[in-house]
């Protein structure tokens, strides 16, 4: 188990290197920092003077290993636009998104396994056809689409949720503001959660139903029938067990994934998370806030990916954990 | 009265584009306690007439008409209520690969456990207790250590060891065992069907032995069907079988046997292949293959009759039986 942890976290020092590299090479392509700290007033003596300062004429590897070293110290580079350093300003977006991330995935949680599950059992079931046809009909509408039309539909039509922002949020232990202290928050929270889950929900659905149809004809399944074994049971203990082993996989990915697309869904709910910090970021070329966010983010990828797989080798006995560091 | 009688069963698939026969008004008993043996090549119904007597088959296959009765009770028209009490418990099936029949999930113990609670009102103390016991008749080391491993920790011969110990968990009066050794090493082959045979006699079990090898049948069972293309066509005491086959394909399969044949020459074999299902040829379905094929055999099916101690279901056995001169082919 130790060994297999030691592997798993140099695994993950690998990419975080790579992301890094990569992040830090965008930088060179985003235009002139000068421009954007200066402005177009100062000489060119000046702006060659502050190049020099800051470090600008270095070689691309020196510069690396420096913002590498201070990185590592838990500095990304200071904002332009805020004057803060970058990870202070994305730590403070941070519980936004997640907790964006959180309610989605609640939903595509609490509705997939039962959707998936109904629907692989009774395959020629009216209510399975509707599900299988409304969940083509998610995967093909884009997040911004569903998430405006819900707006429309909800928030204008009808005013029964707001339409933008988080509303009242409630600081818990100092330093984390959430959604889920007042009712107020909790109504804002419900039309973004949905427009995130929305892309998601259909493919889980698809995937849990198609998975556990096969499992279904397995022998084992055929042998649990033989032995007088309850259907309740030989569905959600014998079948579901199987069917979710290989949906753990990809949806310790999808998370990840999730954290991407909130830059849309939040930008259509003005909600003030990382992923709309992200776009203004672009917006403003603000450089280090940019880096920033892509190695926080590709920061969360590997750390739930880590995460999911040890939940897989807990669940799957036949992935042996203590065995698999040699 | 006959613990299991099974009268007219006719199994059909659904296809895309026809209607299979696979199981052709097939009629059997067995008496409480003993032991048959159903012989046929692959495809010749032996393992859907073991799934069938179970009420496991699944679409697109359906029992198109006959009656499977056990004890009286008719497993064809039964409720899903009733025929989930009488599997596992009256009656239990021993599948052909134990690589893949038990739940890769579930530790041993919870799949002994649950099939006691399924059919028993037991503490899961009690359950656990009666499964020790179990895996203890079938020589499992160790048992207490086994309930609580997964099945990829043990190897083919325990797994099956395990099947078997499941399926007497709770003393059925007839165990179905479909090829039970067929996935196993050869060497393991023998253990296992002395270990069946063993705790059939003990425990006065009745069991249906569903193979291809006439060397294992003769020593388990009883009594023998010997199937092809859908159809009985020899049934009889197992003894009376192998010794003295009237039908050409009994003759066919026995003469095949390795040791009917001397070492150093070529074993012999029945020419040509079991007709499939969809293309069954008219008359007698093993006409084609048979050296005494007449034109009644290409037109029409024989009937299965009583010869003595057999039935058979041949023209050319009718036609010597009554009296027709035909020079002993057999060995």
């Amino acid at each position: 188990m130790f060994a297999y942890l030691v592997k798993r976290v140099f695994q993950a020092i690998a990419v975080m290197f790579v992301i890094s590299l990569i992040a830090f090479a965008i930088q060179g392509n985003l235009g002139d920092p000068l421009r954007e700290l200066v402005g177009q007033s100062v000489s060119e003596e000046v702006r060659q003077q502050l190049r020099d300062e800051l470090g600008l004429n270095d070689s691309f590897m020196v510069q690396y290993l420096r913002f590498a070293g201070n990185a590592l110290q838990g500095d990304l580079g200071t904002s332009y636009f805020f004057k803060e350093p970058a990870l202070d300003v994305i730590l403070k977006k941070l519980p936004a998104t997640l907790e964006l991330v959180l309610g989605a995935t609640v939903i595509i949680i609490g509705l997939s396994v039962p959707l998936g599950v109904f629907t692989a059992i009774k395959p020629d079931a009216f209510l399975s056809r509707i599900i299988m046809g409304l969940s083509i009909i998610g995967i093909s509408v884009p997040v911004f689409l569903t998430a405006i039309l819900m707006i429309f539909v909800f928030s204008v039509e009808y005013g029964w949720f707001p339409s933008f922002g988080r509303g009242d949020v409630v600081q818990v232990w100092g330093y984390w503001e959430t959604n889920f202290a007042t009712f107020d928050g909790w109504m804002h929270i419900i039309l973004p959660s949905i427009a995130l889950a929305s892309i998601m929900l259909p493919l889980f659905v698809r995937l849990i139903r198609a998975e556990m149809m096969e499992v279904l004809q397995s022998e084992y399944v055929k042998y649990a029938v033989a032995k007088g074994i309850k259907p309740r049971r030989i569905y959600f203990v014998h079948a579901l067990k199987n069917t979710l082993l290989p949906v753990i996989t990809v949806g310790g990915v999808q998370i990840g994934t999730m954290v991407a697309y909130t830059i849309l869904t939040e930008t259509v709910f003005q909600w003030p998370g990382m992923g709309f910090m992200f776009l203004e970021a672009v917006n403003r070329v603000d450089t280090p806030l940019i880096v920033a966010y892509l190695i926080v983010v590709g920061f969360i990828f590997v750390v739930t990916n880590t995460i999911v797989d040890l939940i897989y080798g807990l669940v799957n006995p036949t992935v042996n954990l203590a065995r698999m560091g040699a | 009265m006959s613990l299991l009688s099974v009268r007219d069963l006719t199994v059909k698939f659904a296809m895309r584009d026809e209607t299979v026969t696979a199981l052709n008004g097939i009629s059997f008993d067995v008496a409480k306690g003993e032991r048959l043996g159903i012989v046929g090549e692959s495809g010749a119904g032996k393992s859907i007439t073991g799934f069938s007597l179970m009420n496991l088959i699944s679409r697109p296959g359906y029992v198109d008409r006959g009656e499977i009765l056990l004890d009286g009770e008719d497993v064809v028209k039964m409720s899903d209520k009733r025929l989930r009490e009488l599997r596992g418990d009256k009656m239990s099936m021993i599948f052909q690969d134990p690589m893949v029949t038990l739940n890769p999930v579930l530790t041993i113990g919870q799949q002994m456990v649950e099939t006691l609670l399924a059919h028993r009102k037991l503490s899961r103390e009690e359950a656990r207790q009666i499964s020790i016991v179990k895996l203890r008749e079938v020589y499992i080391p160790s048992p207490e250590e086994r309930l609580d491993q997964y099945p990829h920790e043990l190897s083919g011969g325990m797994r099956q060891r395990i099947i078997i110990a499941i399926a007497l968990l709770l003393d059925p009066q007839l165990i179905i065992a479909d090829e039970p050794t067929t996935a196993l090493d050869v060497t393991i082959q023998a253990d296992i069907m002395e270990l069946l045979l063993e705790l059939c006699q003990s425990n006065k079990v009745g069991l249906i032995l569903i193979t291809h090898d006439l060397g294992v049948v003769s020593q388990m069972t009883e009594r023998t069907l010997v199937m092809y293309a859908g159809r009985i066509i020899e049934a009889g005491r197992t003894r009376e079988i192998i010794n003295d086959p009237q039908h050409p394909y009994t003759q066919g399969l026995i003469n095949a046997l390795p040791q009917q044949t001397l070492p150093g020459h070529k074993l012999r074999q029945i020419p040509g292949n079991m007709p499939s299902l969809t293309n069954i040829p008219p008359g007698c379905p093993f006409n084609p293959r048979c050296e005494f094929a007449t034109d009644l055999c290409r037109t029409h099916i024989p009937e299965i009759a009583r010869y003595g101690d057999v039935e058979v279901a041949c023209h050319e056995v009718a036609r010597l039986q009554a009296g027709g001169d035909r020079q002993e082919q057999s060995a």
